[in-house]
This record gives structure tokens, sequence and C-alpha cells, in this order.
């Protein structure tokens, strides 16, 4: 190091951000399209002076690169204040459009807890809810989803397009199919895989959120299909086709577009990267880490994302040891959650809940922050079980 | 029941770690059971059961309201 005798060198290592799947760093094109936007989309896009129509012009253009990513018709593609406000509208304006078709909402048990949300709100207003159950590694049950949808009074069904927990793919297919034939909408929560590919086939409505694609947090988007049924559950203005009120952040949305144009080229090389490196996860730790519970499907899942869980340590605690260390994760246990309760994810699959951890990469990751995480995850549980003295349990 | 862990107050994994320090108190067949108030305590005593081979019989809600977890040991 040209240091002389007597000098120590410290090695700083960089934290290990793992935690994309709640929000991913922005992209840099998006960054630069923010600080452009600033100066050049501030007016209000609904006004007709020049600033205006200017502001109008970069919001279409951000619809439209937004729509071609996801596979839709621009007219199809609204822009909200966040994704839960998109989950939110999406689900609530879905029933709403059907209220003459019924009052019964179908889902998987393991949506995004925005969803049931709008499910609880959905039960408090008068309405029914199904909730579809999943097999060990997250699956929803197909023929129970087609059982309930073909109930009577089915209104809307739900089934995202990838759990954000555990990776596991869901079979949009197989249900959209199953919705069709009994004429019910689907609304897909495509938050996970949205910027990783088109929106899946047979979907009705959709959501997604950019800043799980490396735009800006603040960027919702509601997708409603071309004849779907579709009604404001709140007061609503001109805006966004009517389905969002208030003016548009149109920096913050034409950030999102860009990340999305960037993300979605990039998605194949992206996948073949991760995909491998989170194989290498579920081995090394399996290998390395006694009692541990590696939660979702091995296969048809997410490229980017794993989840795990540690026999008889406490989450927070790991959570915070692995902070100390430089790694950022998140947890599904209930001690770390605010209100105390396990991840309703982990409990529809029936596995471990405590001692939790997920890790999401993203397009910053590298091999070696992989690698650094492996070589001291064994180290961090086996020290929590020493001090709980759980050893050999 | 021959043994019945008091596991009320105690937060996850701590339901967990009680039975498995108890679990060799009972003969093989014979139940325990953990009544835990911590949300997370049945779904975490049942993973629990996979993993180690003995069986999740059911919860029992006790007077109190709390649930009551009983499990099988297995050889």
């Amino acid at each position: 190091m040209g240091g002389g005798v007597g000098v120590t060198v410290l090695t700083v290592t960089a934290p290990v951000y793992l935690d994309a799947a709640s929000a991913a760093p922005l992209h840099p094109v998006a960054r630069e399209a923010l600080l452009a936007a600033l100066d050049d989309g501030w007016a209000d896009p609904a006004r007709l002076y020049g600033a205006g129509r200017r502001s109008r012009q970069l919001l279409d253009a951000a619809r439209q690169t937004v729509a071609e990513c996801l596979g839709t018709r621009a007219d199809e593609v609204s822009f909200c204040a966040n994704g839960t406000q998109a989950v939110h509208r999406a689900v609530l304006g879905g029933l709403a459009g059907r209220r003459r078709a019924g009052d019964l909402f179908v889902h998987s048990a393991v949506e995004h807890s925005a969803v049931l949300h709008a499910a609880e709100r959905h039960v408090a207003d008068g309405g029914r809810v199904t909730s579809v159950g999943v097999d060990r590694l997250g699956r929803v049950d197909v023929d129970a989803f087609a059982a309930a949808v073909r109930a009577p009074g089915v209104a809307l069904a739900a089934l995202m397009s990838a759990n954000h927990e555990v990776g596991t793919l869901q079979p949009v297919g197989e249900v959209a199919e199953a919705c069709a034939a009994t004429g019910v909408p689907l609304y897909v929560d495509a938050a996970q895989t949205a910027g990783r590919g088109p929106l899946p086939a047979g979907w009705s409505l959709a959501s997604a959120s950019a800043h799980k694609w490396g735009g800006p947090p603040g960027v919702g988007v509601l997708a409603v299909r071309k004849g779907v049924r579709w009604s404001s559950p709140d007061p609503a203005d001109e805006r966004e086709g009517g389905r969002v009120p208030g003016a548009e952040n149109v920096p913050a949305v034409l950030a999102a577009a860009a990340a999305l144009r960037a993300v979605t080229a990039e998605a194949a090389a992206e996948d073949a990267r991760l995909r491998p490196l989170v194989d290498r996860i579920r081995a090394t730790v399996a290998a390395t880490v006694p009692d541990v519970e590696l939660a979702g499907d091995p296969d048809r899942r997410l490229p980017h994302l794993v989840t795990l869980s540690c026999l008889y340590v406490d989450g927070e605690a790991l959570l915070h040891a692995l902070d100390a260390r430089g790694f950022a994760v998140s947890s599904g246990s209930s001690c770390t959650s605010s209100t105390l309760t396990p991840s309703h994810v982990l409990a529809a699959m029936g596995v471990l809940s405590h001692g939790n951890v997920r890790l999401s990469l993203h397009r910053g990751t590298t091999g070696a922050d992989v690698d650094r995480f492996l070589a001291e995850f064994p180290a961090v549980v086996a020290d929590l079980r020493r001090t709980a003295g759980v050893e050999g349990l | 029941m021959t043994l019945v862990l008091d596991c009320r107050g105690q937060r996850c994994p701590l339901p967990v770690i009680v039975l498995a320090r108890r679990i060799a108190d009972v003969g093989p067949g014979e139940l325990v059971r953990v009544d835990a108030d911590d949300p997370a305590a049945p779904n975490d005593v049942a993973a629990w059961c996979r993993m180690r081979g003995h069986t999740f019989v059911g919860v029992e809600p006790q007077p109190d309201g709390v649930p009551g977890i009983v499990v099988r040991r297995e050889p």
C-alpha cells in the first residue's frame, strides 16, 4: 500500500443494500431525467399556455413509454401518487365498477398488504371477500381460485404476478383463463415484475410502483384495460382519465418512465446475472447455516429475491446484527412489524416466520457483495444463537 | 396432556425455544401444550414440528382466549 512500517491500513467496506423489493436505488437515467424535468416539466400539464403544454407533452411521452414497457395502450395507463394508491384504486375502483355484478372480491392469501387493506375496506362497506390459499412454496391453488371465481356475485379477482416476500411466480395465465370463463375481471399487482417484462396476459386491471424498478418514490401506475368497468371510489376530477385526482408529479413521472425504459432494456441481461446469484445464496446458506428454512419456489421465482428463516433466531436482532455489518435487508418476522404480527405471506405458506430475512438484489449488486454476505451470515446467525443459548436445541 | 408450557407474554421465537427445551420431558406419543399469545406462535410451532419430526396436533383456545398449541412428541 506504500505505507511504511507501523501504518495500519483500515479496510472500509461499503454498505451492501439488499432491499430492492422495498425500494430499488434510483437508476442513473432516472436521476438525469428528474433533474432535467424539474426545469422543463414543472408547470401544470392541464394548462394551455406554453409551459403547461410542455409539461403535457412530457407527461404524454412518459405515458407512451410506460405503456410500451408494460404492454398496454397509453390510454389505459394512469399515474398515481405511489404504488399503494394504485393498488387501492385498482381494487376499490374495480369493485365499484362491477357493483351490479356482485359484491364478492376473490384474492390470493399472499397478496400485498395494500390489497388486503383495500379488501378490509370493502368488507367494512358491506362487501364480501374470499381468500384463496397457497401451497408451501407460496403458489396459489389454481383449482380453488377457479372454483372461487365461479361463485355467484364475484365482482373482481386479484392475483399478483409474483410474490414480494418470497419471490414465487403466480400462475396468472391459468387463473386469468378461469376468470375469463366466468366474465370476472382479474386485477394483477405487478409491483415486483414491472420492468422485468410486460404485464402477464389476461389482466383486466394492473398496478405497479416506480421505486421498485429504479424510478423515484412517489409514482404509481394504474392500468385499466379498455372496456373494463372501473368507477372512482372517491371524488374524481378530470386528471388521469378521471382515475386519479390531483395534478400529476410530471418530473417524477418522467424519471419513472426513463428508468422503466432502461431497466426493461436491461431486463434479460439482469435476469441472467441475478438469478445465479440468488441460486448461490440459496445453496450456500442451506449448506452453511443449520436449521434454516428457505422460503418460496426455488425455480419458478423472481430473479432477484430470496427469503429465509433461521430457527430460534429473533428477526429484529438479526436485522440489527446485519445492519451493524453493513447489510440492509428486510424481514417478515412479527417482531419487526409495527403490528407485531408475522408476515401473512409466511403464515399462509406455513413456513417459519421468526428469524426471517428477505434479500432482494438490484442492478448495483455485485457477486462480491453476495460473497461478502455469504461469508458473514453464518457467523451472525451462530452468534445470535450462542447469545440466546439455543445451540444444538 | 402430559405437559403444559405457559408462554403468555413471550414473543417469538421464545415459545418455540421453550418447547424445544422441554419436549424431551415427555415420552414419545405424549402431548405438550404451549399456551402462547404471540400471533406468530401457532404458525412457528407448526413449522418447528415439521423441521423436527414431531406432530402438530392443533390449537385449543384456553379459557382466557389464548391459543393452546398442542404438539405430540414423536420418537
